[in-house]
């Protein structure tokens, strides 16, 4: 420990601490631009120049190591001096044009020209113009507000892993820029408009709608992945403007996906629903709650009578809240149905754990390993800021390896990395395990066959990075979760984790996963195998979230009855027989778990639109016109206390019930690898134009292929392809895609264009187009 | 044109004969003697450094930062790669000598960067050669081929077991390269920028490992301190100003060229060896000491000794010993305009004074040197100036500074005779 003096105040910081830091933890502000606490430090902007005894000029503070013994001065003559110099440098050429500036009200340029500018200038000359740069839909750019502090260049470095922008040019010619005729396309892009200390980058979407001072800052959670991102959402006359994150440091430290942060846009979308609606006759009629909630009723009640229990299924999104599902399982189990399904994505619902599946740990534990593998993901699109995390970890020592279908760049270095199949994930897996049982010269693990397994090299390197670790974990992503043989990935992943001592973990798909399966809304298995009778669909569109999206459009076709609760209309229009507009989560009170078992409740940002009514409170009148007791609650809370009664946390438990056979299996042939995209994932983000509008959103329309494989099927990149599966089919554009293996059809699932086609994984044909 | 008068890094180099700068005639002149005195004698690294001091040799990139106490920073016990490179990126308007000496005596470099590196423990050094060089560049490379070939370079030089790499690199003509630590991000492949300090490049320096760098001359000046022990060299200069030094004379003088003299010769006699004012013109100011040099006029000038001190003292620097020589008929306005254009030009851009000050100091005194210039301009100058100096991540900022304080300073009645002449122009 050091003892300075700053200010006149003394204090003790520890050794390697900067003066920045010192003075940060006793609260004594020193302006800046350029230093941001999660980012390299580039001492450039100088604003943060102070006055340090014995030294003959002004110091950065960013960038200055703590002594023992030093004096610090951050106001005294010769720091304010420095200070205001560097201010009205960096004014000389910046515009001034705060009234027209989206950032005015929120600049930090323009809060510190409060205390360090000047109130005229002398800077007589010609200012300098930047020409505005194409940064993809989300990120607007006004170029000649820039000061040059290089944070959204060493963001893109640091945290989103890949430097999409650089500073080209020199003196008070540089410029920020991306590279030539490209445009950022990180899944974490955004995050450089907060980080912009000016007007230079700004929200695409937001800009020009509001100003900053006339917004409400309410808090919310992320409902697009499992992750739980804390968020400030913005509201001005009862809609939602924009959304930022809230630090979190726990969870989403001081970052936001883009997901998180655009998916708002769905939010006040024409394709609102905002009544009930009935359809009579073949015609949709708008009408009255009362109306449509007894029609509910009457309905199921019917269904029920005539065909069982078990002709009707309950389908939820995973992104609903605790309240919502609890509610749900409540309202079913009164009308005696079992199944409600909030895993409608999942093939295989034969993993049977003795607790709700999660992350094992906590997202700060999950850094602190010094081994992860994660088997069977698309980390970067299904966890944004899970990959950034893991990113972080891996700089600090973590040897981070996969088992994959593909060869995305996660950005990061890899201490291993085994691609395989889509329909052999297992098998890669297996390989990791034979490498481990060779090399601690063990017997394979009771039940799991490794006599067929062939161990590459890539999988001995995984192997080797687990060796006396001891913090390790091994993770099943959302390709392994989804996976016809998950039951298999998921015991030879658990026996992996035990042969390690490594901690097995499930990162939830979506919002509420954890809180879905606490709740035991994941019943039912796969409710279109066997079509039933009646449907309840609440926040899902089942040709797009379930695992075979053909056979669950097919299966809601031919319901008698088909309930659609959503925030949207939408296809269901051909299948639904009533549709009930139901509030998204910024409308209604609600609580969602995260993947690592946090509970994290929220309210309602902006009064639900139209009609439309918190889902809980749908289900509570459902179950009051049903007659069925327990419904008379008056709050959110009440549902939630009710849903998470005692010690969630001891519920959570990754250990298998059971024991599974596995064993490795050959495979041959086309066969499909079918992800979700990240910007299909559920009903809001699917109608946010913006992130509609990105690269990755275009990714997913097109068919990819290894260079073999397109030459095989007598293909061309760029040109088109028919691809068929079971009775359906697609014409996609063909990309070539080297991460892939020979015979891998890589095609989104979850996606306008692909809805006819079948399974997730699974064989298929494809001919030019 | 090179003139050779009483110096070390020249010694006995006859420019006239094109193969001057090869290995065999560099043998001649005893080149390499003192690099086998130290395999041959067992000669010992503390040795070495501790004859560096005694030599007084400093710095002569500009800095004059004392070589044998900048070596012996290098932690020697450090496990791991260490690297010296050598600062040829020679960009300072009015410098052209380290071009002469890759020219002309390139082996005397190789020599002293091969003891630097048996000084210092080091195995792999770079030689970092400004971009607009080409041909030195190319020579350079010519030059490490014959002492490799002899055993003087490479793996168990001279049959010890000293190993020593050495490598060109040529930029592409950046003058901010030849500042250390963006000449480091240079040599890594990435954008020429000055890294802040600390970390200092003897703890954090090419690829974040321990690095020495020192500028050409110095370099080269390293073989004849060992041969000759550095007493020696030392008494051919003054106390604190040990040795001889090159100085790139240029500008209204009737011989410009590279002289190597002994520090402390008075400029008068530098002047006559440069065969004095170039059409009898009068002798009116001097920049002792590169471009970023505050200019000295004539009376002060002729009162100076050509050694760090004496400049100092003066209230200059003897820089890199660029000595330009103006007559009665430059205009310090003009002269300023073209100096302030320069760092104007070829400021990096990273840090804020420097980035927004040199292009308002430029503009300023274009103003001024185009009939447009406002009374209150030079008190503009003078406070922008103080703005950016002291205020930046590198020297950059002070050095252009540095020659508008010094043209303000004694050629301000000119600045002012032109602002007067614009107002009267427009009528105030």
């Amino acid at each position: 420990m050091l003892e300075i003096e700053i200010d006149g105040k003394k204090l003790t910081v520890p050794g390697g601490s900067t003066v920045m830091d010192a003075a940060n933890s006793i609260g004594v502000h020193i302006p800046h631009f350029c230093y941001h606490k999660k980012l390299s430090i580039a001492a450039n902007c100088r604003m943060c120049l102070v006055q340090v005894e014995k030294a003959p000029k002004p110091l950065p503070a960013c960038a200055t190591p703590v002594t023992d013994g030093m004096k610090v001065f951050t106001h005294s003559d010769q720091a304010v001096t420095a200070q205001k110099g560097v201010m009205e440098f960096l004014l000389i050429n910046h515009p001034l044009d705060c009234p027209i500036c989206d950032q005015g009200g929120e600049c930090q340029l323009q809060d510190l020209a409060v205390g360090y500018g000047q109130s005229g200038s002398d800077y007589a000359e010609e200012k300098r113009v930047v020409a505005n740069k194409d940064l993809g839909p989300l990120i607007s750019t006004d170029m000649t507000r820039c000061i040059h502090c290089s944070r959204c260049v060493r963001f893109t470095e640091e945290i989103a892993g890949f430097q999409e922008l650089g500073m080209a040019n020199r003196g008070e010619f540089t410029e920020v820029m991306p590279f030539i005729g490209k445009t950022v396309n990180s899944e974490i892009s955004g995050n450089v408009i907060d980080l912009c200390p000016v007007g230079a980058l700004t929200s695409k979407p937001f800009r020009y709608t509001a100003r900053t001072w006339e917004l409400s800052r309410r808090k919310s959670v992320g409902a697009h992945d499992g992750l739980g991102s804390n968020l400030i959402v913005q509201v001005k006359n009862n809609k939602v403007m924009r959304v930022l994150p809230l630090e979190n440091e726990a969870i989403n430290e001081c970052w936001l996906s883009d997901r998180d942060r655009y998916s708002y846009e769905a939010l006040n979308s024409q394709e609102r629903l905002t009544k009930p609606m009935i359809k009579q006759g073949g015609v949709w009629q708008e009408a009255d709650w009362q109306t449509a909630l007894e029609y509910v009723a009457n309905g199921l009640k019917q269904v029920v009578a005539e065909h069982g229990k078990d002709s009707v299924a309950a389908v939820a999104s995973a992104n609903s809240t605790v309240e919502e599902l609890f509610t749900l399982r409540k309202l079913m189990a009164g009308l005696g149905v079992e199944a409600v399904q909030a895993f409608a994505r999942n093939a295989d619902f034969s993993v049977k754990t003795q607790g709700a599946k999660w992350l094992g740990q906590s997202l700060e534990e999950l850094s602190q390993n010094e081994a992860v593998l994660i088997v069977g993901s698309t980390v970067r699109k299904e966890q944004p800021l899970l990959a950034q995390r893991l990113r972080q970890a891996v700089k600090k020592g973590m040897a981070l390896s996969l088992v994959n279908v593909h060869g995305d760049d996660l950005l990061t270095k890899l201490a291993g990395e085994v691609i395989v199949r889509p329909d052999q994930l297992l098998e890669g897996l297996l390989q990791v395990v034979k490498a481990v049982v060779e090399l601690k010269s063990v017997a394979a693990p009771a039940g799991i066959d490794l006599a067929n397994v062939v161990v590459s090299d890539a999988a001995r390197a995984i192997a080797n990075s687990f060796e006396g670790k001891a913090k390790a974990a091994v993770l099943l992503g959302n390709i392994a979760q989804t996976s016809a043989r998950y039951a298999e990935i998921y015991a030879a992943a658990a026996a992996l984790a035990a042969l390690t001592g490594a901690k097995l973990g499930v990162p939830a798909v979506a919002a509420n996963s954890v809180g879905a399966e606490l709740i035991g809304a994941d019943l039912g298995g796969n409710v279109f195998a066997a079509a039933k009778k009646a449907y309840v669909f609440v926040g899902v569109e089942p040709e797009f979230d379930a695992h075979n999206g053909s056979q669950a459009l097919a299966a809601a076709k031919q319901a008698e009855m088909v309930v659609v609760m959503s925030a949207f209309q939408s296809c269901a229009m051909d299948y639904a027989d009533v549709l009930l507009p139901i509030s998204p989560f910024t409308e209604t009170s609600g609580t969602f778990v995260n993947m690592e078992g946090k509970a994290q409740s929220f309210n309602g940002v902006v009064r639900p639109l139209g009609e439309t009514r918190p889902a809980w409170k749908v289900f509570r009148v459902l179950g009051n016109v049903l007659g069925f007791n327990g419904f008379d609650y008056n709050s959110s809370e009440e549902i939630r206390d009710e849903a998470l009664a005692g010690d969630t946390a001891a519920r959570l438990n990754n250990t298998l019930t059971s024991a599974v056979a596995v064993s490795a299996k050959s495979a041959q042939g086309l066969v499909r690898l079918g992800e979700v995209p990240v910007y299909q994932g559920d009903a809001i983000v699917r109608r946010a134009p913006s992130l509609q509008a990105t690269a990755d959103a275009a990714l997913a329309t097109t068919v990819r292929l290894n260079a073999a494989t397109i030459a095989k099927l007598g293909l061309v990149d760029g040109g088109k392809a028919i691809v068929k599966q079971g009775q359906g089919s697609a014409e996609l554009t063909v990309k070539l895609d080297a991460g892939l293996l020979d015979d891998v059809v890589r095609v989104a699932t979850s996606h306008p264009l692909t809805r006819d086609l079948g399974e997730m994984v699974g064989a298929v044909e494809v001919l030019k187009g | 044109m090179t003139v050779y008068v009483k110096g070390v890094v020249f010694e006995n180099v006859n420019f006239e004969d094109p193969n001057c700068w090869r290995l065999e005639e560099y043998v001649k002149r005893g080149g390499y003697a003192a690099l086998k005195k130290i395999i041959n004698d067992k000669i010992t690294q503390d040795d070495i450094i501790a004859d560096m001091k005694t030599s007084g040799l400093r710095g002569r990139g500009g800095a004059g930062f004392p070589t044998g106490l900048k070596w012996s920073f290098m932690p020697r016990s450090f496990p791991g790669q260490k690297y010296l490179v050598c600062n040829t990126d020679e960009g300072e308007p009015g410098t052209f000598k380290d071009l002469d000496i890759m020219v002309y005596n390139p082996h005397a470099l190789i020599e002293g960067m091969i003891i630097g590196g048996y000084a210092m423990g080091i195995t792999v050094g770079y030689n970092y050669i400004h971009g607009e060089v080409f041909e030195a560049y190319q020579r350079f490379e010519e030059a490490l081929e014959e002492a490799r070939a002899a055993g003087f370079l490479g793996d168990n030089i001279l049959g010890s077991d000293f190993c020593f790499q050495l490598h060109g690199h040529h930029g592409y003509g950046a003058y901010i390269c030849g500042e250390e630590t963006a000449l480091l991000e240079s040599l890594e492949g990435k954008k020429g920028q000055p890294r802040f300090k600390p970390p200092f490049p003897a703890s954090y320096g090419l690829y974040g490992k321990p690095t020495t760098i020192n500028n050409t001359e110095t370099f080269a000046s390293v073989p004849y301190i060992i041969r000759e022990g550095g007493q020696k060299f030392l008494e051919l200069g003054k106390p604190n100003n040990g040795g001889t030094k090159l100085f790139s004379v240029s500008g209204h003088v009737n011989r410009p060229g590279n002289y190597e003299i002994p520090l402390g010769t008075p400029f008068s006699e530098l002047l006559e060896m440069c065969g004095g004012m170039r059409d009898g013109k009068k002798l009116k100011a001097v920049i002792p000491g590169g471009s970023s040099a505050p200019v000295l006029p004539a009376d002060v000038m002729m009162q100076c000794t050509m050694d760090y001190d004496s400049i100092a003292k003066a209230g200059s620097m003897l820089g890199s010993g660029a000595v330009i020589v103006m007559d009665e008929t430059v205009c310090m306005v003009s002269a300023l305009e073209r100096l302030s254009y320069f760092y104007h030009e070829e400021s990096c851009g990273q840090c804020t004074p420097c980035r927004e000050g040199t292009g308002w100091l430029y503009r300023v005194v274009h103003r001024i040197a185009n009939g447009e210039g406002r009374p209150e301009d030079l008190d503009l100058l003078s406070r922008v100036g103080d703005n950016i100096a002291g205020r930046t991540i590198c020297a950059l900022g002070d050095a252009a500074v540095f020659p508008v304080r010094g043209m303000l300073k004694h050629f301000r009645h000119e600045f002012e005779d032109l602002i007067n002449k614009a107002q009267k122009a427009k009528g105030l």
